[in-house]
């Protein structure tokens, strides 16, 4: 654990410490150093959790973009017994952001969609930074209709800075590629489960993020905008972003207190990047709690409710209570 | 213009010219000529010389597209509220800005929506207003949209959308983010009713409307000039340090890369909406389908019945 977020530092001294200790006992088990040993433990695990417990929403963007943090293809790999990736939008190019496929969750054949961020330097750069080109929409676009083909439960999982915004992108139909996302999935014959793995921002995330259900993971965010884009906006200076994240009400809490998500996923104490497989555990038995609830429903229900859910979300009053 | 300058000049002189001059005479946004401004307004703001349209109050669309008197708007009481209970340290509150915005522009918010006659034929009008919070997708704006589709479901009638939008409004956060989907999806609703839907785009059209509402029209219109685009000219260079070559992302290069169907002059478009909704409801589907609910295989649905109702029958004609 060689990356520690500025917040986690006094942590990352006691579990140095604790280290040491641990050596020591290791050589010389004296009463003395076991005593301190459990100790040492017991405050390390007390601190952690108050430290995750009352996460700043500028802390919590760090943690939901930490480098460590699973990605789609841990889970891919983690959670499901079987994954092939399919690559390519038949058309243009394969976009390494965006990744998917069919693949077996419990005993359940579903297609998985996430964008991919990636982690060493080559390959993030491989995968721009997990910020999807049209073609990586248009392979999620084929891929749902094949879902919808062979009446296959969807899952994606987002995480992602944002749509690509390059002239390549804009000449290829960015806005467009997104928009037949948003009405392709609006209407899908088939179960949707959308989940926040990390940083889920703007239409580039929604793209792959309408469904019957939508969760976050607990330390993941989710946003009209990048907070830094956000800020260049509001504050005309991307240094805001820490005053923009406290603003766009972008973490898990404040989004379900405000019902525009449905579930929260726990992460172990620490955040997913503390503990990966502990993680992709507690997600994969959400993922096959929801998706068994979802196939018990007949399609016609499933997709009016889906409707409804989105055409419920939204906030105004009107003037004078006439009625409209 | 050079003779109507002449002409015109003689009328106001000394200090009238100074007072009188900004009422009568305008400055093409682009090519710097004087118009007439009465001349100038009779042809839609469009500028007699380079052909640059400027953009249209809400009043101006509608002249210009329906049929004089047809208007009827829907649920102009729509306000906007702060979900998020936006009021950040040093920066004005989204109440206030709300305030603002409706005192310098005169509008409440930034769409409106109901339903007219373009040619005699009855369609759902939707207009997005860059004067009221640049045209940004917030929740009363995501609503009226909404309504707009399913009203043209209700009514059986074709829906037009005249779209102008910085994009989503930052200030609802995910509140903005997802109107984006509920559009969509009201749109996927009108499109299960096999009804058209043209889409207009005008200066400019840029972020959440983009990718949502504004680029799935059966038909995509585009105002000759209009800045149509996913992220906007600023962030493109910002992120990626491209420099952007001259007419990127103008409703000409959409056209050339495939991304609208026709680039229409001001003048022409009400013509062309027209003939483009006749001929899409002169197939067999319109008489045919069920309306209502979003049908996620509309095809061969076999409600002949409906064939027959009034609504039907007014639809076409
Ligand atoms: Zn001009």
């Amino acid at each position: 654990m060689t990356l520690l977020l500025d917040f986690e530092k006094p942590v990352g001294d006691l579990r140095a410490r604790l280290e040491t200790v641990e050596r020591d006992y290791a050589t010389d088990p004296t009463d003395e150093l076991g005593r301190l040993r459990a100790d040492l433990t017991l405050d390390l695990a007390n601190r952690t959790r108050a430290i995750y417990q009352s996460l700043t929403p500028w802390q919590t963007v760090q943690v939901a973009r930490h480098p460590l943090r699973p990605q789609t293809l841990d889970y891919a790999i983690g959670m499901c017994t079987e994954f092939v990736e399919f690559h390519g939008d038949r058309a243009f190019g394969d976009d390494r952001a965006i990744v998917g496929g069919p693949a077996r969750i419990n005993g359940r054949a579903v297609v998985l969609v996430g964008q991919q961020r990636g982690r060493e330097t080559r390959e993030r750069l491989d995968r721009n930074f997990g910020s999807p080109h049209p073609e990586g929409y248009r392979k999620a676009h084929r891929l749902f209709q094949m879902a919808a083909k062979f009446g296959l439960p969807v899952v994606t999982m987002m995480d992602t800075p944002g749509a690509s915004p390059g002239l390549g992108d804009e000449e290829r139909g960015q806005g467009w590629a997104l928009a037949a996302n948003l009405a392709a999935l609006a209407t899908l014959p088939v179960p949707i489960v959308c989940v926040v793995i990390g940083e889920g921002n703007s239409g580039g995330a929604l793209a792959i993020g309408v469904g019957d259900r939508f969760l976050m993971l607990e330390h993941a965010i989710f946003s009209v905008a990048s907070p830094e884009a956000a800020a260049s906006i509001v504050w005309k200076d991307a240094k805001h972003a820490p005053h923009a994240a406290d603003a766009l009400k972008l973490t898990a809490p404040d989004l379900l207190r405000l019902h525009l998500i449905d579930r929260i996923v726990p992460e172990p104490v620490g955040g997913a990047h503390g503990d990966p497989s502990g993680t992709i555990t507690s997600l994969r038995a959400v993922l096959d709690e929801e998706l068994a609830r979802l196939a018990a429903m007949p399609v016609a229900e499933l997709v009016a409710s889906r409707y409804a859910k989105y055409r419920r979300i939204g906030s105004w009053f009107e003037q004078g209570g006439a009625p409209s | 213009m050079r003779n109507l300058f002449r002409r015109a000049l003689p009328l106001v002189t000394g200090d009238a010219a100074q007072e009188a001059a900004p009422d009568l005479w305008v400055r093409c946004g682009r090519c710097r000529e004087l118009l007439y401004t009465r001349e100038w307004e009779a042809a839609h703001r469009v500028c007699a010389k380079c052909g640059f349209h400027a953009r249209l109050s809400v009043a101006d669309r509608l002249a210009h597209l329906l049929d004089a008197g047809s208007w009827h708007e829907r649920d102009a009481n729509l306000r906007p509220s702060d979900p998020l209970g936006f009021a950040p340290p040093g920066r004005p509150s989204y109440v206030d800005k709300l305030a603002a915005e409706a005192r310098e522009s005169g509008q409440t918010e930034a769409a409106v929506y109901g339903h007219g006659t373009i040619d005699g034929i009855p369609v759902v009008l939707a207009i997005l207003d860059m004067a009221y919070f640049a045209g940004t997708l917030g929740a009363v704006v995501g609503e009226k949209v909404a309504r707009a589709f399913e009203l043209g479901i209700a009514e059986r009638c074709a829906v037009v959308v005249v779209s102008a939008s910085g994009g989503a409004r930052q200030q609802e956060g995910v509140v903005a983010l997802v109107q984006m989907a509920k559009a969509a999806a009201a749109v996927q609703a009108l499109a299960g009713a096999r009804l058209p839907y043209v889409s207009i785009l005008t200066d400019p059209t840029l972020g959440g409307v983009t990718a949502s509402f504004a680029t799935l029209g059966d038909c995509i219109l585009a105002e000759p000039g209009a800045v149509i685009g996913f992220a906007g000219p600023r962030i493109i260079e910002q992120t990626t340090g491209e420099k952007l070559p001259p007419g990127a992302q103008t409703a000409e290069f959409q056209l050339a890369h495939g991304m609208v169907d026709l680039v229409v002059a001001r003048r022409d478009q009400k013509a062309a909406v027209a003939r483009v909704i006749r001929l899409l409801l002169d197939g067999t589907a319109a008489t045919v389908v069920a309306p209502g609910a979003p049908e996620p295989a509309a095809t061969g649905t076999n409600g002949t019945s409906f064939a027959t109702s009034p609504t039907v029958a007014q639809v076409t004609r």
